[in-house]
């Protein structure tokens, strides 16, 4: 470093500020979700964020998507985004390989309150990309396993080929003592597991409700399903969390295009505590 | 420019008399003199005739500012860059109802005798188009070449002449959203703390003004440098110049003038006075009941007018979204992202992997104005909405917001949807 650089003022972060990194590794999930995993030698600073944060994504010319982080909080050295190539910009970051480089903003928003389970039962249930927001989750919780009683996955994909992380769902049940129940909406001549929506699981776990938190990330009729049954469970309402989706811009609450009455998903959210959106989550084209 | 007279002129008393707002007067017993001036504020007060005018143009254009304020421009008195009190729309006013806008002549040589245009001055602090982002491909990579924040250092700083009171309380709603919290915006920063702000009074309301009903107008009472007001009676034009802040009466020293009278302070507050009880529009100030009318089945009538054009988001002063648009040269070897003005009207705005949230213009009107007068409040302290009547004067369908309030706020005795 020069000696001019290393006595030039220390810029103000500007939100907006994108930060190229280089793609070291890129592994395809299913056939259309696909996990990159980001270098982050050429950050300014190291990256820090918690679970259920996102990220902002940039492809050379293309634009900008929001991502969650899907990565451990604790492994610094790499950020990993797991992206259902579903848009223009998603389309074209399945296009990348090792290598090559892409613009980071983030992390911004909202965390899913791990606290909030310390000494309870923990209740996680996702629908399809959901369940990538809530990995860093899984990983901190197993990281204090004992801090927490039960704890309980419950996961739909659309089909067996579609579900994410195959190797880590069967460790997880295996090795850490959580109780991980897997359902598909289509199965196929090898799947042996349940078939149905995820929310037909909870006649397979029995919830002291009054002890467990739940964190929900999925499709949005996924989640309102979701709301009713924990509700009919005896679920308190503010032991249950829950993580939104808008169209996003700015990621920095100036741009407007996320706003969900009142909240901004960008910086209120994406995770809510439920009794703040319970009612606009009932209105239609909210 | 044709200066037609306006279909339903009911203002043509006011419009030609010298002393037009003598003609407005209230009884005396209404009066109440002591708001006028609001001596809390005011550290320094002087009258300037149309010749100070002129200097106080020179005074800020020596000291660097570029002088933007109303000019005339096809048809219309539109904000831009102006030399001096030549290209101020001298002798104008503006006639404005649902959908309609004309100019029209006035015979008293007023500068500011007009209430507001089409453009905001929203454009020149939080411009329709800014780069974010210049990128310059490299190898696998790419490196940028430009951002956002480097951009501002190049412009001069900005004296705004003759913003209203109802934009300028616009102006601290847009310090709210982009100064104060994490989403500090560069562009706007940088712009706005060197902008002057030499503010004018409306003492005639526009046709489809109601800030008085919003509480944020017409007399210019905080975030100025300096604040005018125009006074024109019994043959002579003279502005009353108060200062708001210490750089403005820094201005206001070396300009001078002689002391105001008495009786021309009252005068001020007569024509204020005035002018708030000659607005035709109000909104009520309880909208509390506003959260609850979300299936209120006036959003399928104004549904069926609006034309989801986003005219009203455009010029509207308290508007703020934006989008972010990415292109590359030719070769691909370069690339920029720009962010423009986007409306919550439009198609895309909402548009997400899975579907369009708000597919229909009633969810969108509806959004629009649940945002103005019930998110807004929830969001940022306070309504976002100034009262200018822009968006009434500028809807192709007319469309008037403050009848569409009214309207919502009527109990739903039945509706198909209500009762589906």
């Amino acid at each position: 470093m020069t000696h001019e650089a290393m006595t030039a003022p220390a810029a103000v972060p500007d939100p907006m500020t994108v930060h190229p990194v280089s793609i070291r590794r890129v592994v395809w999930e299913t056939d259309d979700t696909f996990t990159l995993f980001l270098d982050l030698d050429r950050l300014p600073r190291p990256f820090q964020f918690r679970a259920g944060q996102f990220n902002m994504l940039y492809v050379f010319g293309v634009g900008e998507a929001a991502i969650s982080i899907s990565s451990d909080p604790v492994k610094s050295h790499t950020l990993a985004h797991t992206i259902h190539r579903v848009g223009t910009v998603t389309s074209a970051l399945a296009q990348l390989r090792k290598g090559d480089m892409i613009g980071v903003r983030g992390p911004f928003g909202t965390s899913w309150p791990i606290e909030e389970g310390s000494g309870k039962d923990v209740c996680i249930i996702a629908g399809g990309i959901g369940l990538a927001p809530l990995r860093p989750v899984m990983y901190e919780m197993l990281r204090r396993r004992q801090e927490f009683g039960r704890v309980i996955l419950l996961y739909g994909a659309r089909s067996p080929l579609d579900l994410l992380y195959r190797v880590e769902l069967e460790q997880w049940g295996k090795q850490h003592h959580v109780e991980v129940i897997v359902t598909v909406d289509r199965g196929d001549s090898s799947w042996k597991g349940h078939i149905g929506v995820v929310t037909a699981l909870f006649s397979y776990i029995k919830l002291d409700a009054r002890e467990t938190a739940a964190f929900v990330c999925g499709p949005e009729m996924m989640m309102k399903y979701t709301l009713d049954e924990l509700e009919r469970r005896g679920l308190p309402e503010n032991q249950v969390f829950l993580s939104l989706e808008r169209n996003m811009k700015c990621a920095i609450g100036i741009c407007g295009h996320c706003q969900f009455g009142p909240e901004f998903i960008c910086k209120d959210g994406p995770v809510f505590r439920l009794p703040d959106v319970r009612r606009l989550l009932e209105r239609k084209e909210m | 420019m044709q200066a037609k007279p306006f279909s339903q002129n009911d203002s043509d008393s006011s419009l030609s008399s010298a002393s037009w707002w003598h003609v407005l007067c209230l009884p005396e017993a209404l009066l109440d003199f002591s708001r006028s001036p609001p001596t809390h504020i005011v550290a320094l007060m002087l009258t300037i005739e149309i010749e100070g005018l002129r200097r106080l143009l020179g005074i800020l254009s020596s000291r660097g500012y570029l002088l933007l304020g109303p000019t005339i421009r096809d048809g219309a008195i539109v904000f831009d860059a102006i030399r001096s009190v030549e290209d101020l729309p001298s002798g104008w006013t503006d006639l404005q109802a649902p959908a309609s806008y004309k100019l029209q002549k006035r015979d008293d040589g007023a500068l500011f005798g007009f209430a507001i245009g089409p453009v905001t001055w929203k454009k020149f602090l939080f411009p329709p188009r800014v780069r974010l982002l210049a990128a310059q491909r490299d190898g696998k990579g790419f490196t940028i070449v430009a951002e956002q924040h480097a951009e501002n250092e190049a412009r001069p700083p900005m004296a705004f002449i003759g913003i209203r009171s109802c934009e300028l309380r616009a102006l601290g709603l847009h310090d709210r959203i982009f100064m104060d919290g994490e989403g500090s915006d560069p562009t706007f920063r940088a712009l706005r703390e060197s902008t002057f702000i030499v503010a004018v009074e409306c003492l005639q309301p526009g046709g489809t003004c109601f800030c008085a009903s919003m509480g944020t107008g017409p007399a210019v009472e905080e975030g100025f440098d300096l604040a005018l007001t125009e006074m024109t009676s019994g043959g002579s034009h003279t502005f009353i110049v108060r200062a708001g802040s210490g750089r403005g009466e820094e201005v206001l020293r070396e300009l001078g003038g002689r002391e105001t009278a008495n009786d021309e302070a009252a005068r001020r507050a007569t024509a204020l006075e005035c002018a708030r009880e000659d607005m035709g529009r109000t909104v009520a100030a309880d909208r509390s009941w506003l959260a609850m009318a979300f299936e209120h089945p006036e959003w399928d009538e104004v549904a069926k007018r609006c034309l989801a054009c986003a005219n009203c988001t455009m010029v509207c002063p308290t508007c703020f979204c934006s989008t972010v648009e990415d292109s590359t040269d030719l070769s691909g070897e370069k690339a920029e992202r720009w962010r423009r003005w986007d409306s919550c009207f439009t198609a895309d705005f909402t548009r997400v992997a899975g579907g369009n949230i708000r597919p229909t213009t009633r969810s969108r009107y509806r959004q629009w104005l649940m945002h103005k007068f019930s998110y807004w409040v929830d969001q940022f302290g306070a309504a976002g909405c100034v009262g200018c009547g822009r968006c009434i004067t500028w809807c192709p369908a007319g469309i008037d917001i403050t009848e569409e309030l009214s309207a919502l706020r009527a109990p739903v005795i039945h509706s198909p949807r209500s009762a589906s």
